[in-house]
């Protein structure tokens, strides 16, 4: 019997030759090995020309940056604590405004948009469009629009949020309620029941744990989004924010930042135990 | 033939009854608890946020008619003359779409690379050691926390404007959304390999190497990608504070209300989005089909 120690006696080049189809690799594999990260390479210093990105423009903004870093510290709230808890208070309820508009604006259109509960194919298909483009136009454009037309103010704010999540949370109730299992609902109409009790009672109750943590998600999420959409004029803290960025009060944009990353974690933090509390574990 | 159905006794059938009431009641209890509490909760955002319904119902008729008004007017007499007059900036805008996509591409490549670098650091496998990784854990936290518009803003401010802050912006806050996914598929991958690498002697760039990448690469550009979408739409919009792109000839059609415009720029970003959607869906399904959840 060989001992175990005998394979390392082996000659290393005789084990590479041996297992020699291993390593050898076909030439499209290796074309694209070498080929792709040179295409990417290329293309971003391509970028860079064509964007007329200097290097030349980094070190001074770099040293700009440093010194307002160095401003930062410390944190102060330059007297204007109370505006700026009044500002933060506000994008707090612009965010729980928006999501529970959204949530509720979302459920007829996430019916009227899924495969199993849509009354008709063709009301589907447009419903599932226009889903498509409330959802391609960003927050903030429609806080901008908004802002034209309900006039400067947190108002504006709860409109945008409000409509362009109703296109996300609409596309993603319409998802769940796809994905719900189909055997409840035949179960119902084998019993008698007409659709609509199909859908109350085999579709609904299946996807209302999957739905009740995607609002919670979207709450966590509107939350950072609602601090951007003051910066163009629809309320909340963005306003002051901005404001201090352009002003260089650089202590008071490092306090209101502290006080965005403490009120964010806050928020996250009580909407995941709702979350969990829900759906009952961790996904 | 008709078969019965078997019924239980009275008293029985009853107490079932009512056990099932019981239990719907105390359901129906909870659920209007909950929606009382809601409801209760957007009073009182409401007041914080100058909700006003007569506000809202005064200006009903201006955004209907806004956006009738951003509808380009359309005849089918001269449908080309009215297109060509819509698109009167066809091509500055279409070079502003690519100026747009190729600051999401860097900021995706940027942010990507230095989320790669990194994500090794701060995988709970591998970190050789505990207060770096806590460190590289928080920044990734501040970089993803903080919007890209805010970075965006004070980036204009330090380095000018152009699509160089936008850039940097969307790049940062990539670094932190893919550091915290390139993190966590780090630590989800099988780990014999690295144990094979560290028994014959590897040292920590070797694991990564041999052992590490070749497990998460499909997911890592996979993640990548996903990411790039995003910053496309980011990328339209850094263009709001100065930073570059379509967003900036965005925010004046809106502002100065040009209003046909401003649908003409929206339905060129919106085509563009899908555009990208579509292919990096295609490209992300190659990759790694199991991994399709968006």
């Amino acid at each position: 019997m060989t001992s175990p120690r005998a394979i390392l006696r082996e000659d290393g080049a005789d084990v590479l030759a041996r297992h020699q189809p291993l390593l050898r690799k076909p030439w499209q594999h290796r074309l694209f090995d070498i080929g792709g990260p040179m295409m990417a390479v290329i293309l971003a210093l391509f970028a860079l020309w064509w964007l007329g990105i200097s290097f030349e423009q980094i070190g001074p903004g770099l040293i700009e940056l440093g010194k307002f870093a160095a401003l930062m510290f410390p944190p102060s709230t330059g007297g204007h604590l109370t505006l700026f808890l009044r500002a933060m208070s506000e994008t707090l309820a612009i965010a729980f405004l928006g999501t529970v508009i959204s949530s509720a604006l979302a459920i007829p259109f996430a019916l009227l948009a899924a495969q199993n509960t849509t009354p008709h194919q063709g009301l589907r298909f447009l419903v599932r469009r226009l889903l498509d483009v409330i959802r391609g136009i960003d927050t903030l454009i429609w806080a901008l629009v908004f802002v034209g037309v309900v006039g400067l103010g947190p108002f504006a704010g709860v409109l945008a949020i409000a409509v362009s999540d109703t296109g996300s949370l609409g596309k993603l109730f319409s998802e769940a309620l796809e994905s719900a299992h189909p055997r409840e609902r035949e179960t119902i109409v084998a019993g008698g029941g007409g659709r609509l009790l199909a859908v109350r009672f085999g579709i609904v109750p299946q996807v209302l744990p999957i739905v009740a943590s995607q609002i919670l998600y979207f709450f966590e999420s509107n939350t950072r989004s609602a601090t951007i959409i003051g910066i163009v004029g629809a309320g909340g803290i963005g306003l002051q924010l901005s404001e201090q960025i352009r002003t260089y009060e650089f202590d008071q944009v490092a306090f209101i930042v502290l006080m965005i990353l403490a009120a964010v974690a806050a928020i996250d933090w009580v909407s995941g135990k709702l979350r969990f509390a829900i759906i009952g574990r961790r996904q | 033939m008709t078969a019965g159905i078997p019924t239980l006794p009275g008293p029985r059938l009853r107490s079932l009854l009512a056990g099932y009431e019981r239990i719907v009641a105390q359901r129906r209890r909870h659920f209007l608890l909950v929606v009382v509490a809601i409801a209760l909760l957007a009073v009182i955002a409401a007041q914080f946020s100058e909700v006003d319904a007569g506000n809202l119902l005064n200006h009903l008729p201006g955004l209907t008619s806004y956006f009738g008004r951003i509808m380009p007017k359309l005849r089918i007499s001269h449908l080309t003359g009215d297109i060509a007059d819509w698109y009167w900036g066809f091509f500055h805008w279409l070079e502003l779409l690519f100026d747009t996509l190729l600051i999401a591409y860097l900021a995706t490549v940027t942010g990507a690379l230095g989320a790669c670098a990194l994500s090794f650091l701060a995988a709970d496998n591998l970190t050789p050691s505990r207060s770096l990784r806590w460190l590289i854990k928080r920044l990734f936290e501040f970089c993803r926390t903080v919007p890209d518009l805010v970075f965006a803003l004070l980036f204009v401010s330090a380095f000018g404007l152009g699509p160089l802050p936008g850039v940097l912006a969307v790049g940062l806050h990539t670094f932190g959304t893919l550091g915290k996914l390139f993190t966590e598929v780090t630590e989800n991958i099988d780990m014999k390999p690295v144990e094979g690498v560290r028994g014959t002697g590897g040292r920590f760039t070797d694991v990564v190497r041999f052992a590490v990448l070749p497990q998460i690469l499909p997911n890592l550009a996979s993640y990548a990608l996903l990411r790039f979408e995003i910053n496309v739409r980011a990328s339209s919009i850094v263009g709001f504070v100065g930073a570059g792109g379509i967003g900036q000839d965005l925010f004046v059609a809106i502002r100065e209300f040009y209003y046909s415009d401003v649908s003409a720029i929206l339905l060129l970003i919106i085509v563009t989005v899908s555009i990208i959607d579509i292919l990096t869906q295609y490209v992300r399904y190659r990759l790694a089909p199991m991994e399709r959840a968006s």
